[in-house]
């Protein structure tokens, strides 16, 4: 039976299944953060049990981690959490990487970078952005706590087949259209529900063509339109990424682990529940004007009337007139950042804009690293001085502003253009305003002081 | 986890769709270390209009929510379904839910029940006209009770098992070790292994 590539990864990792039971699936890997850890350690202990698999688990700090200050700049509640994670691990002896060190970064930036993340694993974290390892071609999902505790014990987790969708785009992007604006646009197609509960295969000749970061960017927003996983088959590009990084297999062990990869892929003929097909020359770059991320529009177009109660709920948090166009909106923040889009390459794609340029005097701008070697990278190119010099702060690795769990958060009333992922009411912090877009449209708002189409706004950096 | 069978109380109407998890407990109140205590800051946003449904005192004490499509979308945060669970309720009931709340609702034995639209809609509408107004939920029998109209509800059988019995789901698991030890014993060599301290480089 021709099967799909969840497919034939699930029925790798099936420990036992049972009729009418969901499968017990054993994940290879285990990423922990400290918001949503230290309750399910101390259940683990008050139950009298251990860490089955520590070498199978990688914990690092990010969502709570002051990005400039050091770790003095937590705040008291904040420091219990990273004290707890740094307790818990020493306990069970899972290697972590704290503030300060030279790994450090937001979860879902390091395990590729380290080349943890690989083809054909079950890979598991308390954080809903898990899908992004998706983009290595492996089963990659957000648990919450209970579950954390529950594969900290066991290694293993009980679950169902999620069904396969096939999300299929073809063409060339155009110039000034990211990986970013291709997921904006499904998810403004299809809705954020319009993926719920599925395992979504991300194909087509436009995705083969994406570098490993614009893979990561889509895979990434995945749960943003309800999707359990989201992935794209290993190819040439994947292998190409991984070699050589610090955790990946190395002499005849590399060969071997090859010779598998270039097994993953959905045979032909294997059967979806539904296929959604794009056209990639259709895409624009896209911009959020409402509290979820399917509710965009391309930026040369307006903000719309509204269709429902939610979206006229939406409409008075942003405190925005149906109608108006959105590149006259003026925005007091910008926020390049986030496991979504803070990758070397992104920083680059925004640095390109910013070359010779100022930001606008209103506007107050951030850079935040995805990780500290993506920060040291970027320096050692230089880049860093390109945003500083445009007047953008440069900070240290960290969530950051992406939910505003440290020092960095929006004023009540404030309006900011983020690279990050969620645009729900007060994520960037209570009363904030929100509008997703890619790292070069962002670096384009900063300068213009308005949301602007970057395609006109700077044609020389694309 | 605490078993589940039965539950009589009280609605609480939240008629609003895709209620995602950073509404219902934002995230400053995510530093915590407990597992309790989140109940106080359920929709802290919302709760500052004193018309929010929550604060009228007539829904004080419901112990089954109503709320829109989508519900729980967003983040993995547990914390969100502790924070329901904290304040009182012990089911939730709407058209769907985000993947992961749902899973995090079985998992600490809040009841997320899922129901057609039309049918959520009635009960959304009777718990606004009659505050006052009981349900039963069983989940033994899987199904709904309101002013004498019966709905049946659909719900993973092994999730249900789990509840009914108020079974530590870590427990079960550890009966198949056997089959886990020989799963480990077949895993390819090259799958990375992260020892607790780094090698020296
Ligand atoms: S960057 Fe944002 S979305 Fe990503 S893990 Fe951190 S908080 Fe979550």
């Amino acid at each position: 039976m021709p099967r799909t590539l969840t497919q034939k990864i699930w029925d790798e990792h099936v420990v036992r299944s049972a009729e009418g039971e969901p499968d017990l699936l054993y994940c290879d890997l285990h990423l922990v953060h400290e918001v949503t850890s230290p309750q399910a350690f101390e259940s683990l202990r008050l139950g009298g049990r251990r860490v089955r698999r520590p070498e199978l688990t990688l914990a690092t700090m990010d969502h709570n981690t002051p990005t400039r200050g050091g770790r003095a700049a937590a705040d008291g509640i904040g420091r219990r959490q990273l004290d707890a994670l740094e307790e818990n691990c020493r306990w069970a002896g899972i290697r972590l990487y704290p503030m300060g060190s030279r790994h450090q970064g937001i979860v879902h930036v390091i395990g590729p970078e380290l080349g943890l993340t690989q083809p054909g694993m079950v890979i598991v974290c308390g954080d809903s952005h898990t899908s992004t390892h998706g983009a290595f071609g492996s089963i990659a999902f957000g648990i919450g706590t209970s579950e954390v505790e529950h594969v900290l014990a066991t290694q293993c987790l009980w679950q169902r087949r999620p069904g396969d969708l096939a999300v299929t785009v073809e063409g060339e992007l155009p110039l000034g259209v990211t990986a970013k604006d291709l997921v904006l646009g499904l998810i403004h197609r299809t809705g954020i529900a319009g993926g719920q509960g599925r395992a979504v295969e991300y194909r087509g000749s436009t995705v083969r063509r994406l570098s490993m970061e614009g893979r990561m960017t889509l895979c990434n927003m995945s749960i943003e339109w309800g999707a359990r996983v989201g992935m794209v088959a290993p190819d040439e590009t994947t292998f190409a990424y991984l070699e050589g990084r610090p955790l990946a297999p190395r002499g005849t062990e590399w060969e071997r682990a090859l010779d598998h990869w270039r097994s993953l892929f959905t045979d032909e003929g294997a059967h979806f529940e539904a296929e959604i097909r794009l056209q990639a020359s259709e895409l624009e770059p896209f911009v959020t004007w409402g509290t979820n991320p399917g509710q965009s529009a391309p930026i040369t177009g307006r903000v719309p009337e509204p269709a429902d109660e939610g979206a006229e709920r939406a409409l008075r948090y942003m405190a925005l007139r149906p109608g108006i166009a959105l590149q006259d909106i003026a925005i007091d923040r910008v926020f390049i950042g986030s496991c979504t889009n803070a990758r070397l390459e992104d920083l680059r794609a925004a640095a390109a804009v910013l070359r010779g340029r100022q930001i606008h005097p209103r506007v107050r701008a951030m850079v935040v690293p995805g990780s500290t070697q993506v920060r040291l990278q970027a320096e050692a190119e230089g880049l860093d001085r390109v945003f500083k010099a445009a007047g953008f702060e440069w900070r240290e690795a960290g969530c950051s502003m992406c939910l505003g769990m440290n020092p960095d958060v929006l004023q009540p009333g404030e309006r900011c253009a983020s690279t990050s992922n969620r645009n729900f009411e007060g994520r960037q912090g209570a009363g904030g305003r929100t509008h997703l877009l890619s790292p070069p449209m962002a670096a384009a708002a900063a300068v213009a002081g308005h949301l602007v189409d970057v395609r006109e706004f700077a044609p020389e950096a694309l | 986890m605490e078993a589940f069978r039965r539950v009589q109380g009280r609605l609480a109407p939240l008629d609003r769709g895709n209620v995602d998890t950073d509404q219902i407990i934002p995230k400053q109140f995510l530093k915590r270390i407990e597992r309790s205590g989140f109940g106080p800051f359920l929709f802290y946003d919302w709760a500052k209009d004193p018309d929010f449904v929550l604060n009228r005192p007539e829904y004080r004490g419901a112990v089954i929510l109503v709320a829109g499509p989508n519900f729980g979308c967003g983040s993995s945060r547990e914390h969100a379904a502790w924070s329901i669970q904290d304040a009182g309720f012990r089911v939730v009931i709407a058209p769907s839910f985000g993947d992961i709340f749902h899973t995090n609702a079985l998992k600490i034995g809040l009841l997320p029940v899922r129901l057609p639209e039309a049918s959520v809609r009635r009960l959304m509408d009777l718990a606004t006209e009659d505050p006052s107004l009981e349900a039963t939920v069983d989940l033994e029998t899987q199904t709904v009770v309101a002013a004498g109209i019966r709905q049946d509800f659909e719900i993973d059988s092994f999730a249900r098992e789990c509840l009914l019995n108020g079974w530590d789901d870590i427990a079960l698991t550890l009966r198949h070790e056997e089959a886990i030890v020989a799963f480990e014993a077949a895993r390819p060599s090259w799958l990375p292994s992260i020892p607790a301290a780094e090698p020296a480089s």
